[in-house]
C-alpha cells in the first residue's frame, strides 16, 4: 500500500514547471522533494503506527500518557492469554471452518468462474454484477436476515450453519479472480490441445487450470482470509457453541485488560501475515488488479 | 481421386453473414494449397472448418475418402499450426510435443524418441528442455509445426503461422516449411494474405473473395493469366487501363482514347468497346525512342536489381518495371507485352494472333 503510494508521488514530481532560472529550479526541486518526504511520512505513522502501538502494548507492564515507550516490560500478557483454555479451541476452530469454507467455495464458485469466462449466456453480466451484492449492503443487515433463515432451517449454532454465513463473504473473491483468469487463458491454447487429441475435460485440467492456477491461488487466499477472519456472522449465527479467535477477540476485549487483546490480536494477524507473504509474488504481480478487469 | 482433402459446398453464417459461401476445394495428397485473400474473406474460417474447430451450416469435408465433417476436432486426423503459434507456456519444448504422443499411451521411450526426432528434423534440439518464453519467435514457429508433425496427420493446417515473424525470417522460414512439407509429403493448407508468400510456396493457390473461390491454380498460371479483375488486383502488380483493344496496321495496339495508342505485343482478346486492360509493370516496355506511344517519366524508385518508374502518358500514369540500364529521364517510348483484358470483370480470351477474326475490326 505504502509503496504504490510513494510510487505515485515520484511520478508526480517531474510535473513542477521548470522556470527559467536555474536557483529558481533548484528551490522548487527541494521543496517538491520535501512535501513528498513529509507525505511519505504522514503514510507511515498513519499505516505502521497503529501497528507498532499494538506490538508495543503487548508488552507493556505500565504505560502512561506522557511517555514515549512503555516504563515497564511484561511477558505477563502473553502467558495469560496462551493459558487460556479457550484459546486453544478457537484457534483450533478457526482452522477448522477457513480450509473448509475455502474448499467449499471453490467447488461452488469455479465452475460458476469458468462458465463466466467462457460461455455467453442470457443474464451473464446481471449474475456477474449481482454477486457484489453481497458486498453492497451492510454485512450485519444481511447476517440477521440468513440468520433468521438459518433459524428455520435449525442451523443456528451448528458447524454448516456457520460454514453457511462465512461463505457469503468468498463469493465474489472465489467467482471475480478466477474467471478472470480462466479469461485471460487464450482459447488458441486450448484448441490447440483439442487439435492433438485431447477431450474438453482432459483440455481443461492440462492446460487450462494449470495456466489459470496462479489467479485460484489468489482468490483462495483471499477466501480464506475472508473466513479466517469473519466475525460478525460467525458470533451470531456460531455463538456460544462455536467461537473461532475472531469472536473470542468480542470477550477478550470486553473482559480482559487491553494488553491482552493486543496480544491476541498479534496472534490473529499472524496466519495473515505469513498467507499474504506467501503469495507476495502473484498478489503484487497484479494478478489481484487483474480480476476485477472482467468485462 | 479419394485421396487427399475435399471441401464440398462448403457454407458458414456467422453473425447473420455468410462467411464462406457454397466452398468446393479439392487438395491432392501431398499436395500444398495456399488460401489466399483479403483479412474477412473466409480463408480462416475455412480452415477452421476442417480443423473441427467451427461446423459448416452446409457441406461436407473429406479426407481420403471419409466424412469428418461432424468430427470434433480431437479425433480427425488433421493438425493446426496457429497463428500466435499456441504453444503452452507452462510446459517446456520437449512436453509441449509429446503432449499428443503421450494422449495415444505410446510407451515412454517411443514418445522420447519421436519427440527427438521430429525436433532434429526442425533443428531445435537444443532448446528441448526450453520453455516456450525462452525461445525466438521463429523457434517457437518451429516448435509448433514439430507438434502439428509429431502426430503424424493426414493434413497440415496452417493458419497465417508467418505472419508474427520479420520480414527476412519469414523468407526463411517459408523455406523451411516448404521443404520439411516436401520431405514429409503431407497434404497441406496454408492460409495466408501475403501473394508472395503464397507464390513462393504453393503447388496451387486458392484466391478467396467474400467466401468464395476466385480462382484456383497453379502460381504460374494464376500470375500470368488471372481469371478474374479480383485475381489480377489482388496477385502482383497490376496497371488497369480503361481502353479498347484493336488491331491496326503494326499489330495490336491499346487505344486509350485522346489519340494515345499504344502498340501492344499479345493481348488476350480484342475489345471493340472500352473495358478493362490489365498490364503487368514488367510488361510495359520502355526504350529511348523508336516505336511506341510517347510518354514522360514523372518518378524513378530503385528496387535493387531493378527499378520502378511511373510513366505520364497524356491520359493516364503506369507503373514499370525496368532494368538498372533504362534511360531515367524525360521522354521515352512506351509499348506493351502482354495485356489482359476484362470484360465484367472477367478475363476474355480470344484469338490476339489472328485479328481478322476479332469483332473489333470493321
Amino acid at each position: 500500500m505504502s509503496a504504490v503510494q510513494t510510487s505515485q508521488r515520484v511520478d508526480e514530481a517531474p510535473a513542477v514547471p521548470a522556470p527559467s532560472r536555474p536557483a529558481v529550479n533548484v528551490v522548487r526541486r527541494a521543496i517538491a522533494r520535501a512535501v513528498l518526504g513529509l507525505c511519505v511520512l504522514l503514510l507511515a505513522v498513519f499505516i505502521l503506527g497503529p501497528l507498532i502501538w499494538l506490538s508495543l502494548r503487548a508488552f507493556a507492564a505500565s504505560w502512561s500518557y506522557p511517555s514515549l515507550l512503555p516504563e515497564s516490560w511484561t511477558l505477563s500478557w502473553w502467558r495469560q492469554v496462551l493459558a487460556d483454555q479457550t484459546l486453544g479451541s478457537s484457534i483450533r476452530l478457526s482452522f477448522t471452518f477457513a480450509p473448509v469454507v475455502t474448499a467449499l467455495s471453490a467447488l461452488i464458485c469455479l465452475p460458476a468462474a469458468y462458465a463466466f469466462a467462457r460461455f455467453n449466456f442470457p443474464g451473464r453480466r446481471v449474475l456477474l454484477v449481482s454477486l457484489f451484492a453481497t458486498n453492497a449492503f451492510p454485512k450485519i443487515g444481511l447476517f440477521v436476515s440468513v440468520a433468521g433463515l438459518l433459524y428455520s432451517l435449525h442451523l443456528m449454532g451448528t458447524f454448516l450453519g456457520v460454514v453457511v454465513v462465512q461463505l457469503l463473504g468468498t463469493i465474489v473473491f472465489m467467482t471475480w479472480i478466477p474467471a478472470a483468469a480462466f479469461a485471460s487463458v487464450p482459447r488458441s491454447l486450448e484448441e490447440a490441445a483439442r487439435d492433438v487429441g485431447a477431450g474438453p475435460l482432459r483440455v481443461f485440467f492440462t492446460v487450462t487450470f494449470p495456466l489459470a492456477a496462479p489467479g485460484i491461488l489468489v482468490a483462495m487466499i483471499l477466501s480464506f482470509l475472508a473466513s479466517f477472519d469473519e466475525a460478525q456472522g460467525t458470533f451470531l449465527v456460531g455463538a456460544p457453541n462455536y467461537i473461532t479467535m475472531p469472536t473470542e477477540m468480542y470477550t477478550l476485549v470486553l473482559n480482559y485488560p487491553e494488553q491482552a487483546a493486543a496480544v491476541f490480536s498479534i496472534l490473529l494477524s499472524v496466519p495473515s501475515v505469513l498467507l499474504m507473504l506467501l503469495v507476495r509474488r502473484h498478489v503484487m504481480g497484479g494478478r489481484l488488479a487483474e480480476g476485477f478487469h472482467l468485462r | 481421386m479419394s485421396d487427399g482433402l475435399r471441401l464440398r459446398g462448403i457454407t458458414k453464417v456467422l453473425g447473420g453473414r455468410t462467411i464462406v459461401d457454397g466452398f468446393d476445394l479439392e487438395v491432392r495428397r501431398g499436395e500444398l494449397v495456399c488460401l489466399l485473400g483479403p483479412s474477412g474473406c473466409g480463408k480462416t474460417t475455412t480452415l477452421r472448418i476442417i480443423g473441427g474447430f467451427l461446423r459448416p451450416d452446409a457441406g461436407e469435408v473429406l479426407i481420403d475418402g471419409t466424412p469428418y465433417t461432424h468430427t470434433p476436432p480431437e479425433r480427425r486426423p488433421t493438425a493446426m499450426v496457429f497463428q500466435n503459434y499456441a504453444l503452452w507456456p507452462h510446459m517446456t519444448v520437449f512436453k509441449n510435443v509429446a503432449y499428443g504422443l503421450r494422449l495415444r499411451k505410446l510407451p515412454k521411450r517411443e514418445v522420447a524418441e519421436r519427440v527427438e526426432r521430429v525436433l532434429e528434423s526442425v533443428n531445435l534440439t537444443h532448446h528441448i528442455h526450453s520453455y516456450p518464453a525462452q525461445i525466438s519467435g521463429g523457434e517457437q514457429q518451429r516448435v509448433a509445426l514439430a507438434r502439428a508433425l509429431v502426430l503424424e496427420p493426414k493434413v497440415l493446417l496452417l493458419d497465417e503461422p508467418l505472419s508474427n515473424l520479420d520480414a527476412k525470417l519469414r523468407v526463411r522460414v517459408r523455406e523451411d516449411i516448404k521443404q520439411i512439407q516436401q520431405r514429409v509429403g503431407i497434404t497441406t493448407v496454408f492460409v495466408t494474405h501475403d501473394q508472395d508468400e503464397a507464390l513462393a510456396i504453393s503447388d496451387r493457390i486458392a484466391v478467396m473473395n467474400n467466401g468464395r473461390i476466385e480462382q484456383y491454380a497453379d502460381p504460374h498460371a494464376l500470375y500470368r493469366e488471372p481469371e478474374t479483375r479480383f485475381v489480377a488486383d489482388f496477385v502482383g502488380t497490376m496497371n488497369f487501363l480503361e481502353a479498347r483493344v484493336r488491331s491496326a496496321s503494326q499489330g495490336a495496339v491499346v487505344d486509350l482514347g485522346d489519340g494515345v495508342v499504344v502498340p501492344c505485343a499479345a493481348p488476350t482478346a480484342f475489345l471493340d468497346t472500352p473495358g478493362t486492360v490489365g498490364v503487368r509493370p514488367e510488361d510495359v516496355h520502355v526504350v529511348a525512342d523508336g516505336d511506341g506511344a510517347k510518354a514522360r517519366i514523372v518518378r524513378v524508385m530503385p528496387r535493387g536489381h531493378y527499378k520502378e518508374i511511373v510513366l505520364d502518358l497524356d491520359v493516364v500514369t503506369v507503373r514499370a518495371f525496368v532494368g538498372m540500364e533504362q534511360p531515367t529521364e524525360g521522354d521515352v517510348r512506351v509499348r506493351f507485352g502482354r495485356a489482359l483484358v476484362y470484360v465484367d470483370d472477367r478475363l476474355r480470351r480470344g484469338s490476339p494472333s489472328a485479328p481478322a477474326r476479332s469483332p473489333a475490326v470493321s
